[in-house]
């Protein structure tokens, strides 16, 4: 996920001008430096109010409100397991509980190894489930030593 | 040289589709066989994907659920000529957990080629707007009236009334706007068709905007659902170089254009209204009504929201008629619905089937039990805003009034079931931190009442003051239903009574 660019505001003036003429913009900007950068660096919330011509407040509300939406550098990857109900009826706690041990960290942390661990309501996987988004990756019929695995292949590709 | 179909579809790509159909062409290709490899929708059959299907002289021969570790024996079975394997399924269409099925919205999903206009086609699309277009526009919101069509998001409102009112509204502006942020657990038939037949859901669309004076169309599409995103937006593409979509859809002179729009991850966003405030690029917070969308919907304009399936019905409904579609169902209930059965299930997909079949029927002969094995606990019908039933009064049948009369309600179709493992005071608990974590902070009962629900929730589990705890929780249910802005906040309540009501034993009461 190195992907990204680094932050600059020059290229980020780049991305939010490209996006000023869209119908209602504020999301879609945001959205947009975050594809670019892998975050929503917090020196780009006064040039988007200014040149999509919105408060300040406006930008940081719809930053802030998002799960989606980040504000500090992207990790290396992401786990993101689901906890809704058709995944949680097939066992997806003891997946939470694997991916929590091998990564030493809770749901909603990052490891020291730069691996998101987060929880999401639902990938649309639900009859075989359970199933998690790694790097984009939608991955089903998950098990504990499954998850592991993949947080161990996560770890030698970044290694 | 023989067409092989491997489901590029994202549930089975979750399974290892792509490795499937990347050994499959490459061992056909070593054995000197020439394979077009199609990259199909699911059939629906969730259990046995990845789903590989093989047409020999127009039959389709089905083999799954197919690892790649299969794939030499499969070939050397000669699976290319449709021959026996122990994976082997025979013939597709014959296949009784399909052939029992009446696939209106789903009838090309897992069939054609879906960025193939020319399937699409082969396969009866586009008649419907063909015919729209021969039609007056008030014609056209009368035939969607007469079908009894009704929105599959949840509600249940009928279409044709939601169209009419846009039609007669004075505007210089209009839109129409597709509702794809499927985010109820157990749910994924519009992501299912979105992959599968992207097409259906922009003829459909297209009817819409065209019949009501819309010229530009929003999909709000959660992000959740990366390949659903790319295939509809490469759909729309390959739409408008044909040019039904655009500046002169089918050569009639009108104007109508879709646009996909992202969502960022939040479920409150399927609330109509909050996905209003989310496509105009805001917070996605909930509207009071009214005014409705209808009238001052997206930018104030009058807009047409309707659910992925309500649209990609409508096609079908001016294809073949009003009186074919409301000739399926029962009651106010017409047509079919599009059943997703999901969670601890042995045979779990996609079942659509003319209103009025029984929640037995879809949980035990098409679903077959628990996929653990284990005897079916709870049955959470409606997503997570929906109610729990028990396995013993699984008779009800599926149609919008029946599900009403039992307290439980149909919503989007999903079905999740629960072995005896399940834990319901936990369920009750994690619908209220559901609904804590979701809200989106606008009313009060929803926004404060949730997280107060965890709270009393965990004090009756542990057994503090019981009695008054659980009086406390039912003053707080009544609260949150008849207080809250929205479906959120409002039936919360619905899974949490119904799991008390039924297993006061989990909470620490008496069976």
């Amino acid at each position: 996920m190195s992907a990204f660019a680094p932050w600059s505001i020059e290229q980020a003036e780049v991305v939010v001008n490209k996006c000023a003429s869209r119908t209602g913009p504020v999301l879609l900007t945001l959205q947009a430096l975050q594809c670019e950068f892998g975050y929503v660096h917090p020196d780009a919330v006064p040039l988007v109010a200014r040149t999509l011509n919105v408060s300040r407040a406006e930008v940081h509300g719809v930053l802030t409100y998002y799960h989606d939406l980040r504000t500090s550098p992207a990790p290396a990857h992401a786990v993101r397991i689901c906890v809704a109900e058709a995944c949680q009826s097939v066992g997806s706690g003891a997946v939470v509980q694997r991916a929590e041990g091998e990564l030493g960290v809770s749901m909603g942390e990052r490891s020291v190894d730069a691996i998101d661990l987060e929880s999401v309501y639902c990938l649309g996987d639900c009859a075989l489930g359970p199933a998690a988004l790694v790097d984009g990756q939608l991955l089903g019929r998950l098990s504990p030593p499954q998850i592991a695995a993949v947080i161990a292949s996560l770890r030698s590709e970044s290694a | 040289m023989i067409t092989v179909y491997v489901p590029g579809d994202s549930a089975a790509r979750s399974v290892g589709a792509d490795t499937v159909a990347a050994h499959l062409v490459a061992g056909a290709a070593a054995r000197g066989h020439d394979v077009r490899l199609v990259r199909n929708g699911s059939r629906g059959m969730l259990w046995l994907e990845p789903f590989v299907e093989v047409d020999v002289n127009g039959t389709r021969f089905g083999y799954g659920p197919v690892s790649s570790d299969d794939v030499d024996s499969l070939l050397d079975a000669g699976i290319l000529e449709g021959a026996h394997h122990p994976l082997a399924h025979g013939n597709v269409d014959q296949i009784e957990w399909l052939a029992r099925q009446q696939r209106v919205t789903f009838a090309r999903v897992g069939v054609i080629d879906p960025l193939s206009l020319a399937d699409y086609e082969a396969h009866g699309g586009l008649a419907g707007l063909r015919h729209a277009l021969t039609m007056a526009d008030d014609d056209v919101v009368a035939e969607v009236l007469a079908s009894g069509l009704r929105g599959r998001g949840g509600a249940g409102f009928p279409a044709g009334i939601k169209w009419r009112t846009v039609l007669e509204a004075q505007s210089d502006q209009k839109y129409v706007c597709c509702n794809a942020d499927e985010g109820d657990s157990g749910t994924f038939a519009d992501r299912m068709l979105m992959e599968g037949d992207p097409f259906t859901l922009l003829e459909g669309m297209t009817i819409a905007g065209l019949a009501v004076g819309a010229t530009q169309g929003y999909v709000y599409l959660r992000s959740e659902y990366p390949d659903a995103i790319t295939r509809l937006n490469e759909a729309i593409d390959i739409a408008r170089a044909n040019g039904w979509l655009g500046n002169d859809v089918l050569g009639s002179g009108r104007v109508f254009d879709i646009e996909v729009r992202e969502g960022a991850g939040s479920y409150v966003c399927g609330e109509e209204t909050a996905m209003l405030e989310s496509l105009e690029g805001r917070r996605g917070m909930v509207r009071p009504k009214p005014p409705v969308p209808a009238l001052q919907g997206l930018f104030g304009k009058p807009t047409v929201i309707n659910n992925v399936l309500t649209l990609a019905s409508v096609p079908m409904v001016l294809a073949d008629g009003a009186a074919a579609y409301q000739a399926l169902g029962t009651g106010r209930s017409r047509g079919t619905q599009v059943f997703q059965l999901a969670g601890n299930i042995a045979r779990g997909g996609i079942v659509e089937t003319a209103f009025g079949v029984s929640l037995s029927e879809l949980v035990n002969d098409f679903g077959a039990g628990t996929r653990s094995g284990r005897s079916v606990r709870a049955v959470q019908v409606g997503g997570p805003l929906g109610a729990y039933l028990r396995a013993d009064s699984l008779d009800v049948a599926m149609d919008y009034e029946a599900l009403a009369d039992v307290g439980a309600m149909l919503g989007h179709g999903g079905i999740v079931v629960f072995d005896d493992t399940v834990d319901m005071a936990q369920q009750a608990r994690f619908a209220m931190e559901f609904c804590a974590v979701e809200s989106c902070g606008k009313c009060t009962p929803c926004r404060i009442g949730s997280r107060r629900g965890v709270e009393v929730i965990d004090r009756v589990i542990a057994g503090v003051d019981r009695e008054a705890n659980l009086m406390l929780l039912d003053d707080l249910c009544t609260l949150m239903t008849d207080g809250s802005l929205c479906a959120m906040g409002g039936l919360t309540p619905l899974p949490v009574r119904s799991a008390l009501r039924q297993w006061p034993e989990d909470f620490g009461g008496n069976p």
